[in-house]
């Protein structure tokens, strides 16, 4: 089993990496992009657990560690 | 008077902090490993800059787990003076004691160069030398000291008098685009500083500036 992480910058927050890119994709002339926004992925591997508790120890992980609640939100999903 | 000086895997400001707390002001200095749990009877506490743990996962996020931590935030609610420096300001943002975020620069270049500060308060530990108003220069080399809190916050810490530190505008722009210009803060019982540029790195007039001094004798006195 196995836990799928996404982290994103909260809305409102600037990522200057996800703009510079942005400038960088449009100056190669690839166009019709609105925003492009640079997070982290992140996955767990679990040994012989629940799917419910795998799903425990991954919001606890990502509360306490993994995400900055002041400035990121994340979101993940638990696959076998 | 002792300073402890935590050193992290990754830390590379700490033999500064210790030339310029022992060999030029003559204090007491012991460098305390991240995985010590005791502070050795310290009056005072100095997180260095540097790449703890190598920035892995966020700037300051592991670093915040390490075992002496829990001394460190133990010890500053117990009103022990505590500054944090480059890294070590991001450690103490990351491990809550201090508000807001620093995050990527706004140019998202490394920028490290000697630059103005103002002083905004002298009514801290850390400023008491210092004028309200003073224009001091030390360097600044850091990629992530784009220091962001929200409206509430940052009014908290305006009415509490708690920014130390603003970019100069005498050269007409904010460096890395802190909101309010922010380059220090202090916690709301002023016994916690928090600031990017390096005053370890400004003691000696050969270094190009000494305006760091008055921050370490501040604390001293």
């Amino acid at each position: 089993m196995k836990a799928k992480i996404y982290i994103k910058y909260k809305e409102g927050i600037l990522d200057p990496q996800g703009k510079t890119v942005h400038n960088a994709l449009e100056s190669m002339d690839i166009k019709d992009i609105s925003c492009v926004t640079i997070g982290k992925y992140i996955e767990m591997d679990f040994d012989n657990i629940s799917k419910e508790s795998a799903e425990l120890i991954t919001e606890d992980s990502c509360k306490k560690l993994l995400a900055n609640p002041n400035t990121e939100s994340y979101t993940f999903e638990i696959v076998d | 008077m002792k300073f402890a000086v935590i050193v992290f895997p990754g830390s590379n400001c700490d033999h500064d902090a210790y030339y310029a707390l022992n060999k030029i002001l003559g204090v007491d200095v012991d460098f305390v490993w991240h995985k010590e749990s005791s502070l050795q009877s310290a009056d005072a506490i100095l997180i260095p800059g540097g790449f703890s743990y190598g920035d892995y996962l966020r700037t300051g996020a592991i670093a915040k787990y390490s075992p002496i931590m829990k001394e460190v935030i133990d010890n500053a609610n117990k009103g022990c003076p505590v500054i944090g420096i480059c890294n070590g300001f991001q450690i103490l943002i990351e491990a809550g004691l201090l508000p807001g975020a620093l995050i990527r620069n706004i140019n998202t270049k490394f920028i490290s160069k000697t630059i103005s500060l103002d002083v905004v308060t002298e009514k801290s530990i850390f400023t008491q030398n210092l004028k309200k108003n003073q224009i001091i220069s030390m360097p600044i080399a850091h990629g992530e000291g784009n220091y962001q809190a929200d409206d509430d916050t940052l009014k908290e810490l305006q009415d509490n008098d708690c920014i130390a530190f603003k970019y100069s505008d005498q050269f007409g722009h904010n460096l890395n685009g802190s909101v309010d210009s922010i380059a220090g803060i202090l916690n709301k019982q002023k016994n916690v500083l928090g600031m990017m540029p390096h005053p370890e790195r400004a003691c000696e007039k050969i270094l190009g500036s000494n305006d760091g001094i008055g921050i370490f004798k501040s604390m001293i006195n």
